[in-house]
């Protein structure tokens, strides 16, 4: 974490606020906090707002909003007297369906540790996680709080087809792929819930910031989800 | 049943998609910005056409295209010129023109630059998704079922907000549109990941255009860049006009597809002014970079928009 944070120059319409250079929930919280403060205070002329791991990226229209106005808004935004951050949402829990068809490389990565499925599961869903960023692809949440016990190098040959509300780990990441696409995760199980779904009032379920937790269920209940989902 | 005022594609040619201003404020979730990627083409071709600026339109890549007119309109072409006939008659770019009832409008493919804008009295009226009608092909939304358009589709159109501007555009506002342009950039967000010489190299050398080009990117070849520590990144906010720089020391320079967070050195940024420039470019062509500062990019920035406002008043 930076003692105080770096202003870097995305060409004459962006701006980079960049807090660190690693990956840790504090740094994270700085990221959060400025953009939730900037969110909600909606300024003409900030249009458009993109917290990553360590850095916001702010996009503003010099007509409107210059420069130096624009590093005004965001020192008050980060003065300790500043506007206060909008409340946390509440903890979102993530149904999955571990292992079968649904988590093809539970078993494997549960040998890779040493441990028993159960235990992997255990300490999969034992944590709160943090959504630190929304990134790679649209509504894809990178997680961080992932157990030591559970960090896994990625699979050394990538699946062409990873379905929808598939749960992977790679590395010390564990996250949820909204959309099917090729990828190289290990994919331990499946959520019924849709992630992103561009037609819907509220596309995403999930926002950087959120808290997230997930909680094992039977077939059964997985298939209740998705029947009702389609109602 | 009402018979809606459309435009049916004869031929999109190689790439065509609905484009508006782009998909504001949902960057933070992954979504990418899409859009034109000349956003002064798509700008001009709707005011000159009597539109707002958020209306959609069509980007069309290369040329090839052929649409026909199922109700009179009011159209625009601008971006890359072409020879393109109206019902046999020819057809001024960055010009407003009237099309009648079954009238035919098609547009070579020949010509320099690569995406042509057709903005029509009223806009492309198909449902927004996240608030825009741009197309995001690689998520599979927005535009015409997030896709490309084909032969026979049938576009509707709004009804006309206001009127058309009868009057040619000034060549001074009109992007200087070259094979070989010169892109002013600002060093950052990440200038220091270059070392001494690859700064001046990055700032002398000419890159041609590969043939990786598309709506994300296009990659560049040329003498590599030397990076100081490598070429990756913790994962951070990414925007068009940002130039990448990647482990083999090429540079890509993003496009309105592009992904919203990455793991590769940014070097510098293209100015939003020059964004026009980037998207005309065409395997083969030659760019290269020179550098600014915000300042400088600023009063371009500031002069055009009063410019353009001021012939749109």
């Amino acid at each position: 974490m930076y003692s105080k944070p770096k202003v870097l120059l995305c060409g004459d319409t962006g701006v980079t606020i960049e807090f660190g250079d690693r990956i840790d929930p504090e740094t994270n919280r700085l990221v959060r906090r400025l953009f939730r403060v900037l969110q909600s205070a909606n300024h003409p002329g900030i249009s458009d707002l993109n917290p990553t791991y360590r850095s916001l990226f702010i996009q503003y229209d010099p007509w409107v909003c210059s420069f130096e106005r624009l590093l005004q808004i965001v020192d008050r935004a980060l003065s300790p007297g500043g506007p206060p951050e909008p409340q946390t949402a509440s903890i979102k829990d993530i149904p999955v369906r571990y292992g079968g068809e649904f988590g093809p490389d539970l078993e494997e990565v549960a040998d890779y540790h040493k441990i028993e499925v159960g235990e992997l599961i255990r300490l999969h869903c034992a944590p709160v996680y943090q959504v630190y960023m929304i990134g790679f692809t649209p509504g894809f949440a990178y997680l961080g709080g992932l157990d030591k016990k559970l960090h896994t190098p990625r699979k050394k040959e990538p699946r062409k087809k990873v379905f929808a509300g598939s749960v992977g780990i790679a590395d010390q990441q564990t996250g949820i792929y909204p959309i099917e696409s090729p990828g190289g995760w290990q994919i331990i199980g499946r959520t019924p819930l849709r992630l992103f779904d561009p037609g819907r009032e509220a596309p995403f379920l999930l926002q950087a910031g959120d808290s997230v937790r997930f909680r094992p269920v039977s077939e059964e209940e997985t298939w209740q989800y998705l029947w009702e989902s389609l109602q | 049943m009402t018979v809606r005022k459309c435009i049916r594609i004869l031929d999109p040619g190689p790439l065509a998609t609905v484009q508006d201003r782009g998909r504001w404020g949902f960057r933070s979730w992954g979504v990418p910005l899409s859009g034109a990627m000349d956003p002064l083409a798509l700008r001009f071709a709707n005011l000159l056409a009597g539109n707002g600026e958020a209306a959609a339109g069509l980007e069309i890549a290369v040329g090839g295209f052929r649409a026909e007119f199922l109700c009179a309109a009011v159209f625009c072409l601008a971006g890359a010129v072409r020879e393109a006939l109206i019902d046999g008659s020819p057809v001024e770019f960055w010009r407003a023109c009237s099309a009648k009832e079954g009238s035919i409008l098609s547009v070579d493919f020949r010509g320099p630059g690569l995406r042509i804008y057709l903005a029509v009295s009223g806009g492309i009226d198909l449902p927004p998704v996240m608030g825009s009608r741009s197309t995001y092909l690689r998520g599979g939304f927005g535009g015409l079922s997030g896709r490309a358009l084909r032969a026979l589709d049938l576009l509707p159109l709004g009804n006309q907000e206001g009127r058309p501007v009868d009057r040619p555009v000034p060549e001074e506002i009109v992007p200087d549109y070259s094979p070989e342009p010169v892109l002013r950039a600002i060093p950052g967000p990440q200038d220091e990941r270059l070392s001494r010489r690859g700064r001046t190299a990055f700032f002398t050398e000419q890159y041609e255009v590969s043939s990786r080009t598309d709506r994300m990117g296009m990659a560049l070849s040329g003498a590599p860049l030397e990076l100081t520590g490598g070429a990756d990144i913790i994962s951070d906010g990414t925007c068009p006009g940002a130039v990448q720089v990647h482990g083999n020391g090429q540079p890509t320079i993003l496009g309105a597809d592009c992904q919203t967070t990455g793991g590769y050195v940014k070097f510098a940024t293209v100015i939003s002014s020059d964004l026009p420039l980037v998207a005309q470019l065409a395997p083969g062509d030659r760019v290269r970079f020179e550098e600014t500062d915000l300042w400088s990019a600023r009063e371009i920035y500031m002069k055009n928009e009063y410019l353009i406002r001021r012939f749109f008043r």
